[in-house]
């Protein structure tokens, strides 16, 4: 009895000692890998991973141990896994969240704990304004910065007026506003379709009608993709361009809709053909790993990971326990982001350059995204002057 | 009014694409008693086999055909295998029976096709757009699926109406026992229509895959459509199936299409929007509600039935 009370209290003093010298620190991912919006996660692991794995399992010279759950796109899920990470494994910092109904469920939870939330992707406007907290960080954008760029992109081409649809939910309406927020023309049709709808008859022969300059959707996944087709079909791709944020022509969906897509207006914070010697390293290095060409998502997981090594470095490898040295060095934001410049603005989201972009055919007849040149210089979001962070 | 022509033109395509995968499914369960669920993964089938066969052969009218013949040796083995233990059962035990189906059909296709939704282009032939009225151009494809849709309805009635085959259905909807009494394999003429069924909703599937995008779970969202069609058409009958799709079809275009705008006549624009677009995805439900109310068993319902 006593003799294995000793040894339960050796082991544990032994567990405690270890923990100082080379526990490696826990980064829970919480990512969406199934349904059809499944690549959107797979991305950001595998962009993180390469960071990761560069280091040979380290980030900023600290070992870490990167776990990866799916939440199928379930905030159910999402708050299953949340729990157990932070319960059980204890982990330090939160990642990997896709989609912004599972963030309002992870963050929190994660802030609660006492552990650092780090967005790869989802940015929604709860966090950004108001209640926006001094451990939450996101490194992709504020949501409504992908819609606003469209529209000043849209005001860029010089579009005088423009149809509009998005899905009938908060996402969809909050990506509508985000375009009129910058479009200075007039908007012409405004339409709510259903989520997951998949023929766009009707709403074609609205805009048909309509007969607008250009044409801004918000349609995810696949039904972006059932959109486009329906739209080429129809014949007006030709006389009324379309005019989309990154996430709607992404390589992927690129890739799906073959030449369809050519001609495609959008704009991103990133791209593959971005000049710089960290992006350079990045898309050879994710080409070599898995075979493919890198999605902006693969990026924003490669920027993520750049980050929370720049910040273990600082603290040399001290988390929670430098929770103050770890924050401001995360706030820094001291790497070479593949995006080329970076900072965080008070509230913890980007401060950023937002570039055009156009589908077209490489020389080779590969279809690529090019850069059309930087619609926006340090663009902040609209809710950062509601933070009260400094 | 060429926008309200276009429009209509739209509601019919939809009508007539709908009443394909609800011919078969308002025939099983006229005939068998049987709700099937998985329906909709025979349209899945038929989707995934015309993709398939698209690039393999290159051939689109290649894969117009694998698509109802893929879907019907589904659906003949998922008659041998599964339903045809459930006929005897109660509508519970068929709807548990036929859910999981759907789960099944959609893992088998994530495993072998991947989770990304596939792409069909449609054959450059028919990639264009034709002018029916001057200044209303019309996508070619969209005009053969209504073609398409118009032949199958014909084919049916002539086969239902006219034909041994179709008069051997007719009397097995009405009293299986005399027909087997007959010398007739009752057995073996449920899984033909049943795989019959299937090749419909599969050909449905083949023509949908150009259009829209070739996924899983694509079946699940238009099997709720196909419901409504056969409840407002009268459960069992082809003529029925018929009308109704052709309404639900008409009611869901006209009224995405044109409600915003009767709204904003009367409402400011913002709110018009929101409730348009709440009101247009119910358009369907309040048209099955009221032709309910006037005629509880749908439009046509079967004669001859003595209550299901």
């Amino acid at each position: 009895m006593t003799s294995k009370f000793i040894l339960a209290l050796a082991g544990g003093l032994l567990a405690a000692v270890s923990a100082q010298a080379a526990d490696p620190v826990k980064i829970g991912m919480i990512t969406t890998l199934s349904t059809g919006a499944g690549y959107l996660g797979q991305e950001v692991r595998d962009g993180f991973m390469l960071a990761v794995n560069e280091e040979g399992g380290k980030l900023g010279g600290v070992p870490v141990k990167v776990m990866v759950e799916d939440d199928g796109r379930k905030p159910g899920n999402g708050k299953q896994i949340a729990e157990r990470f932070l319960k059980r494994d204890k982990v330090e910092i939160m990642t990997g969240v896709i989609f912004s109904n599972i963030a309002p469920v992870v963050a929190p939870m994660t802030l609660k704990a006492g552990a650092f939330y780090i967005s790869p992707n989802a940015a929604p406007s709860t966090f950004a304004g108001k209640s926006c907290n001094q451990n939450y960080f996101a490194v992709a954008w504020q949501n409504d910065n992908l819609h606003e760029t469209a529209g000043a992109q849209a005001n860029g081409l010089g579009y005088k007026n423009a149809f509009i649809l998005a899905p009938n939910y908060q996402a969809g309406k909050d990506a509508l506003t985000g375009f009129k927020r910058f479009f200075k023309g007039k908007i012409v049709g405004e339409t709510y379709v259903k989520l997951g709808q998949k023929d766009y008859a009707a709403e074609i022969a609205q805009i048909r009608a309509a007969k607008p300059d250009m044409v801004f959707h918000f349609l995810p996944g696949g039904m972006g993709i059932g959109f486009l087709k329906q739209y080429v079909q129809s014949g007006l791709k030709k006389t009324i361009p379309l005019v989309v944020s990154s996430v709607s022509m992404d390589h992927r969906i690129m890739t799906a809709v073959g030449d369809m897509a050519v001609g495609v207006r959008n704009s991103s914070h990133w791209n593959a053909d971005f000049d710089n010697a960290a992006n350079k390293a990045f898309v050879a290095g994710y080409q070599k790993a898995y075979g493919k060409m890198p999605t902006v998502f693969a990026s924003q997981g490669y920027d993520t990971a750049k980050l929370i090594a720049s910040a273990l470095k600082a603290t040399g490898g001290k988390v929670t326990a430098d929770a103050d040295g770890f924050r401001a060095a995360l706030k820094k934001a001291d790497f070479a982001a593949v995006r080329g410049d970076f900072k965080f603005g008070n509230n913890n989201h980007p401060v950023q350059s937002w570039v055009g972009r156009i589908v077209e055919k490489d020389s080779s007849g590969k279809l690529i995204n090019r850069s059309t040149g930087v619609i926006w210089k340090d663009h902040q979001d609209a809710y950062a002057k509601d933070c009260p962070l400094k | 009014m060429l926008l309200f022509f276009e429009q209509l033109l739209n509601g019919v395509q939809l009508g007539v694409f709908l009443f394909l995968l609800a011919a078969g499914l308002t025939l099983i369960f006229g005939i068998m008693g049987v709700i099937n669920l998985a329906h909709g993964s025979l349209y899945m089938a038929g989707a995934f086999a015309s993709a398939l066969a698209l690039r393999l052969s290159g051939s689109f009218t290649l894969a117009l055909i694998a698509a109802p013949l893929a879907a019907g040796l589904v659906g003949l083995a998922m008659e041998v295998i599964v339903i045809r233990r459930l006929y005897a059962r109660d509508h519970l035990d068929q709807v548990l029976a036929t859910f999981g189906l759907i789960l099944f059909f959609n893992e088998i296709a994530a495993i072998s096709f991947g989770r990304q939704p596939l792409f069909m282009n449609i054959p450059p032939a028919l990639n264009s757009t034709v002018e029916l009225l001057p200044g209303a151009p019309y996508p070619v494809y969209r005009l053969l699926i209504i073609i398409a849709g118009l032949l199958v309805a014909g084919l049916l009635y002539v086969l239902i109406s006219r034909s041994r085959a179709g008069s051997l259905i007719r009397a097995g909807s009405t009293d299986q026992e005399m027909l087997s009494a007959l010398g007739i394999n009752v057995k073996m003429l449920f899984a033909l229509v049943f795989a019959f069924g299937a090749m419909l909703a599969g050909f449905a599937g083949g023509l949908a895959g150009p259009l829209l995008s070739v996924e899983i779970g694509m079946g699940e969202n238009i099997l709720i459509l196909t419901f409504v069609v056969i409840v407002i058409g009268g459960i069992g009958s082809i003529r029925g199936a018929f009308a109704g799709a052709l309404l639900v079809g008409i009611a869901d275009t006209l009224g995405r299409a044109f409600l915003p705008g009767l709204l904003k006549l009367m409402l400011p624009p913002a709110e018009a929007d929101g409730i348009a677009a709440g009101l247009a995805s119910m358009a369907i439900y309040i048209l099955m509600a009221g032709i309910l109310i006037w005629r509880p068993a749908g439009l046509f319902p079967p004669q001859g039935r003595s209550g299901a």
